[in-house]
């Protein structure tokens, strides 16, 4: 892997094999089929971004973070992984938590502003979204260093954004992945934005894959919205991981086609003409260019694949808003594994009044 | 039974949790090489290894950040900062990741570990090795924060903060590390909640935990010595907090003293008060005193004598009460 190196015209150099208009650079170590299943699950996720965004409009959701535009670095990602694999993500990573096992009704649910949405199944390992920016990269460290520990064969993937990569805890948690030789692919969106704070100002090192340089671990710089640049580089970087190389920083380098969350208002801070520009570099158009040209795509096939989609998330949305109340009792109860007297006795003056 | 002090008695509770349970690990600065800057880790990295007794960068954050992966990914890590002063930044990740994971899952997952913190004053330490903050740990729903005070109730109490379900903060009082031996059974456990009765009386009940606790009772043998009938109570557990039995006490004795060397605003003492207020009112005799360390930085060591709260302070205070 490279760590961005500087290419004659004074950019950084980017690995991908899918350009914008749908040509490859390379031969694609996938198949048409497989393609194709990429890009159905980024039209499900996209269609998921969409009616959560109406519906947090409709004032059913709580404040949203849409990932429009980041759809390929997410389910690439998660495609490389194994099943069961830990993922430790951000609120802005519904589409990564999803392909790795997340259930579209959990999702919905907790963004409903519900900890039952918390919940996952039993054998997906995806830890529920972390608020906070940058607190939970170290834990993709704790959860991959103990599978190694104990003699497993489980990597942790944990994704955050350029912003995140100011934080104190990014450099602690890349130094203790480097120093333990865990089994951790630390996976920055960088998504040009921290909010409003534009990435050319949130670090003057050249690329963000340049940083693992300094951790003594390999950095790769990939070209965030092609599903199938994201895709290999996880998959190398996992592999590497897995067979006891130790951690790696991909950056995906993408681009936050939607605002900040729901409160969030861009132009304050970027003009259209960046973000019309992006929009043909959308990571769903290219692979729709690719798979046309191959034979792979039809109208028919993409309404169908809209349609379907959405029944999916429908069902997901009225599976979660059925989830009967919250009750006090339920609160109270998922502080501790057995709820101790003292919040049985305030449980009981409260409920006295 | 063996005989040892609160230091060994931590160390031989380490010992058991690492040789009976493959998945404790203990991750801290220094731990391994050196035992730890107070020695309580001492030849545990010679008995079970560099995976088991792990020496870790100079990142507090990341040590607990680390363990709290660990713990969710079916481990039982033991993770030891140097002093509470240390501890802050993983203060974030112990209120915003450590204390929350069960209630953000709904149970799914779960960080069973344990922070082991030493604090408190009475060494002439440098700055920021003297802390006793222990109520900003108190006051995070979803850990439990454990203060022994006695050999026994260190090894009692760390093997079940070891098996615990849930997050414990374990603080050891540095001053009591080695000033008393005590016999210990080699299987014991203390339940985590329970206060300790350390000794019954019918007149007034002082209250404290951790290092105060020696000077406590101390200060119970000096009013004994003037024939008055003192119940001294180790709280142990701040939280989840024995409520129940600090008001048994005060019920019987009518008079409360609580002492504690934190600060006194927004001192852990204000929460016991306000417990006795609310549920015995009308058996206290007098109101309820405390006897607390100052609300200023804790200072360096020619100043540590003013600071920390003495047994003449108990003594008066619990004499107070009596006059009313």
């Amino acid at each position: 892997m490279s760590s961005g190196q500087i290419e004659p015209d004074g950019n950084p150099s980017m690995f991908g094999l899918v350009n914008p208009d749908g040509s490859v650079r390379d031969r694609l170590p996938i198949t048409v089929e497989d393609l194709r299943g990429l890009y159905a699950d980024m039209v499900e996720a996209r269609t998921f971004d969409d009616k959560s965004m109406a519906m947090q409009r409709q004032g059913r959701l709580a404040t949203y973070a849409p990932f429009r535009g980041q759809e390929a670095a997410q389910i690439g990602a998660a495609a490389a992984l194994q099943d069961d694999d830990w993922v430790a993500g951000t609120y802005r990573d519904a589409a990564l938590n999803w392909r790795a096992g997340y259930p579209w009704r959990l999702l919905v649910l907790g963004r409903t502003g519900d900890e039952r949405g918390g919940e996952l199944p039993n054998g997906v390992n995806v830890l529920p979204p972390s608020i906070t920016v940058g607190g939970h990269m170290i834990h993709a460290v704790g959860l991959a260093w103990a599978e190694k520990l104990q003699g497993n064969s489980r990597i942790a993937l944990t994704s955050f954004g350029d912003g995140a990569t100011s934080e104190g805890d990014f450099h602690e948690a890349m130094n203790f992945a480097a120093v333990y030789a865990t089994p951790t692919v630390f996976l920055c969106q960088n998504n040009g934005y921290a909010i409003s704070y534009p990435t050319s100002e949130q670090t003057k090192s050249k690329t963000i894959a340049a940083k693992a340089d300094g951790y003594g671990m390999p950095g790769m710089r990939v070209d965030g919205n092609d599903v199938v640049g994201v895709f290999v580089a996880v998959r190398e970087a996992a592999h590497r991981a897995r067979k006891g190389e130790g951690p790696s920083l991909i950056e995906a380098v993408t681009y936050r086609m939607g605002p900040h969350t729901t409160a969030d208002d861009p132009t304050r801070y970027r003009d259209e003409a960046e973000s019309r520009d992006w929009e043909d570099r959308d990571p769903l158009l290219r692979i729709r260019r690719l798979l046309a040209k191959a034979g792979g795509w039809t109208e028919e096939w993409q309404e169908d694949l809209e349609t379907s989609a959405s029944q999916v998330i429908e069902e997901a949305v009225e599976w979660a808003e059925n989830v009967p109340e919250p009750t006090v009792e339920q609160m109270v109860d998922r502080v501790f594994a057995k709820r101790p007297r003292s919040l049985t006795q305030q449980l009981n003056e409260t409920g006295d009044d | 039974m063996i005989e040892l002090n609160l230091a060994q008695a931590l160390n031989g509770a380490l010992d058991t949790a690492l040789s009976s349970d493959d998945r404790v690990v203990l991750l801290g600065e220094d731990i391994g090489r050196t035992g730890g800057v107070f020695r309580i880790t001492d030849g545990l990295r010679d008995k079970y290894g560099t995976d088991r007794v792990i020496d870790t960068p100079v990142a507090e954050s990341a040590i607990v950040g680390a363990a709290f992966g660990m713990a969710i990914a079916g481990m039982r890590p033991v993770a030891e900062l140097q002093f509470l002063g240390f501890s802050y930044p993983a203060y974030d990740q112990v209120i915003n990741h450590v204390a929350r994971i069960r209630n953000r899952s709904n149970h799914r997952f779960t960080a069973p570990l344990v922070i082991r913190i030493p604090y408190g004053g009475g060494i002439g330490a440098a700055e920021h090795h003297s802390e006793s903050t222990e109520a900003i740990y108190a006051h995070i729903p979803g850990i439990k924060v454990v203060v022994p005070s006695t050999p026994r109730d260190a090894r009692g109490l760390l093997l079940a903060a070891i098996e615990d379900p849930d997050p414990v903060v374990f603080l050891e009082p540095i001053r009591l590390y080695r000033a008393i031996k005590e016999d210990i059974p080699e299987i014991y456990r203390v339940d985590i909640g329970p206060v300790r009765v350390e000794r019954s009386g019918d007149d007034v009940t002082l209250l404290s935990w951790g290092a105060m606790v020696k000077e406590t009772r101390q200060a119970a043998s000096v009013l004994e010595e003037d024939g008055i009938s003192v119940e001294v109570i180790d709280i142990r557990t701040l939280t989840p907090l024995d409520r129940d039995g600090i008001v048994a006490s005060v019920e019987k004795t009518g008079r409360a003293v609580v002492v504690h060397e934190a600060p006194l605003t927004g001192g852990f003492a204000g929460e016991i008060a306000a417990t006795i207020q609310e549920r015995c009112l009308y058996c206290l005799q007098a109101p309820v005193q405390r006897v607390t360390g100052w609300d200023t930085v804790f200072p360096l060591k020619r100043s540590e004598g003013h600071y920390l709260p003495s047994v003449d302070q108990i003594t008066a205070a619990a004499r107070r009460t009596l006059k009313e």
